[in-house]
């Protein structure tokens, strides 16, 4: 191979290292991630060059098709549908990936037992396995298909029979052992790899779909250098495998945040709302309060701390919320953002919903950041958000024992504006709604954020 | 494919991965789903690896096999850069 060529696929490596580093900072972002376009564009030049290309038709019919629905995508999505979005994008990476392994099988007759056909059989399995479970996870994002877990005795074992079964398959079609033609036999275990990816994801509850999709988002790095391993190219084995970095270091902060270990939500079938005894839930006297009344509680004090949760998006209110803020800080508030790191549904969801509605980003603080300034704040608002501010984490006995929570119950008032008292994917009561210093501002999110905006302006 | 041995493969990839979790673990959580949605981006290297199989592809199989590869990868890749591009450009410090 010759060296320049050699030289620019290392430059490319280098390229999306510094770009990834980039985005240690939201403000040197923007430029990172056009660097690390960069360097896929010199990656792209240095294959096409290297590569003696006898018909360009296909590649071009394949590129522009993959050009006009990537862009068409990019541009249309809502902010709110990202992690179906990226979701998609994890099945297409983990299935290009397959097929290149798929076809460097095909391009090889009687491959037999060598390190070449168990890169390929690897790639075939990583890829495979991506491509189906993220279409399934981009379904029950989408509502496609039920948000519960799928479940049905004895799953986990039949599951690892059937990795197995596709071991078994693998190594027959490099005839390790057995007998048979390696083409129907690799086909077979390409079947079992597309429908392993399904069984993987369906016992997965919806409200775990951020690890799942971070997850997946992990797989489709490691397809790629899989794929690299199969067909010896150096700067696909480094980009996959800093997305699989990234993929895995973005699963355990997702697992952390809900306190949960991986394998528990992988084999779990946790995560739906079923089989919870509610008839308890919303029984207990509570305060309220109407817009008036909180805009007077928000508007006197010195310091506000928003906590949005989901519900927030799903109303669509942000940029009513963000006007709240603007009022607050026009009369002297101090307004600052806690964001939990499962607010939204996926890693930063919600960052980017807030920086849509024009909040500032270093008025977003996380979780660490945060929690010991409730202590201080005069009173916070709870968006849209419910089991991530609820204290009985901190009760031995609960069922979410142990996952952090935003300390807002120290805070000295506490609003929470809410539809009803009804729990959120938990499925169990908050302590915090029957608090003496909380209020809570039943309403509809859209709505009563509007009112809100209203009496704050009323205000003296 | 002669000169590609599978033992500096595997220390290219762990070291890369190392490199990875360096940088990345320092991404601050406000980044995450651009940095999700740019490293999903990335994984559309793949791109390479399907017009390299697509060049020598043989045969209708084989050419389908490598178009749809080709596709599906720059889905990933156009699509990947230009959402974080447009994602990133709503974080802004007033």
């Amino acid at each position: 191979m010759d060296t320049s060529i050699q030289l620019t696929y290392l430059l490319s490596a280098i390229l999306f290292v510094v770009g990834l580093k980039r985005l240690q900072s939201p403000a040197t972002a923007r430029k990172g991630n056009g660097l690390a376009a960069l360097a896929m564009l010199l990656a792209v030049i240095a294959t096409v060059l290297e590569t003696q290309i006898l018909d360009w038709t296909w590649i071009l019919v394949g590129v522009l098709l993959g050009g006009v629905i990537g862009t068409a995508a990019a541009r249309l999505v809502e902010m709110t549908s990202m992690p179906e979005l990226v979701g998609i994008f994890n099945a297409f990476g983990g299935g290009a990936s397959a097929l290149v392994a798929i076809a460097e099988f095909l391009a090889t007759p009687g491959i037999g037992a060598s390190t070449t056909g168990v890169t390929i059989l690897l790639g075939t399995l990583i890829g495979s396995v991506t491509f189906t479970g993220s279409f399934i996870a981009f379904a029950k994002l989408q509502g496609l298909m039920t948000g519960n877990p799928i479940i049905f005795p004895f799953q986990n074992a039949f599951n690892a029979l059937l990795l197995l079964a596709a071991v078994s398959l693998g190594a027959m079609t490099l005839g390790v052992f057995g007998s048979g033609d390696s083409q129907t036999l690799f086909y077979m275990f390409c079947g079992l790899a597309l429908i392993l990816g399904v069984l993987l994801v369906i016992p997965i509850g919806g409200a775990d779909m951020p690890v799942v999709v971070s997850l997946l988002n992990s797989y489709s790095g490691l397809a790629a250098s899989a794929a690299g391993f199969v067909i010896g190219n150096t700067v696909l084995i480094i980009s996959g495998a800093l997305v699989g970095a990234s993929g895995l270091i973005l699963t355990q902060l997702m697992c952390k945040g809900m306190n949960r270990s991986l394998a528990n939500v992988a084999f779990g079938g946790f995560g739906g709302t079923a089989g919870i005894d509610r008839s308890e839930i919303g029984q207990r006297p509570v305060q309220s309060a109407d817009a008036e009344g909180v805009a007077a509680e928000l508007g006197y004090v010195n310091s506000v701390v928003v906590v949005p949760g989901y519900g927030l998006a799903v109303a669509q209110s942000q940029h009513e919320l963000r006007k709240v803020g603007d009022l607050l800080e026009e009369r002297g508030v101090d307004v600052k953002y806690a964001i939990h790191p499962v607010a939204g549904r996926m890693p930063g969801h919600m960052n980017v919903l807030l920086a849509e509605a024009d909040v500032s980003y270093d008025k977003l603080y996380d979780l660490d950041e945060i929690n010991d300034d409730f202590g201080n704040t005069d009173a916070v608002l709870v968006v849209g958000a419910n089991d991530v501010v609820n204290p009985a984490a901190r009760d031995p006995q609960s069922v979410i024992t142990g996952m952090p929570i935003l300390d807002v119950d120290r805070a000295r008032r506490v609003i929470i504006m809410k539809r009803s008292l009804s729990p959120g994917f938990a499925g169990i009561d908050n302590d915090l709604f029957y608090m003496d210093n909380t209020l809570m501002f039943f309403g509809d999110a859209k709505e009563s954020m509007a009112e809100l905006v209203r009496e704050i302006r009323e205000l003296a | 494919m002669g000169e590609f041995d599978l033992m500096t493969g595997l220390y290219v990839f762990v070291l890369a991965a190392l490199a990875g979790r360096e940088v990345i673990t320092k991404v601050p959580p406000t980044l995450h789903t651009p940095l999700m949605s740019g490293a999903n981006a990335i994984s559309g290297i793949a791109i390479v690896g399907a017009i390299i199989v697509a060049a020598k592809a043989e045969g209708a199989l084989q050419v389908t096999l490598g178009v749809i590869a080709i596709a599906m990868a720059t889905i990933n890749v156009i699509g990947g850069f230009m959402v974080t591009d447009r994602m990133l450009a709503m974080f802004k410090k007033r």
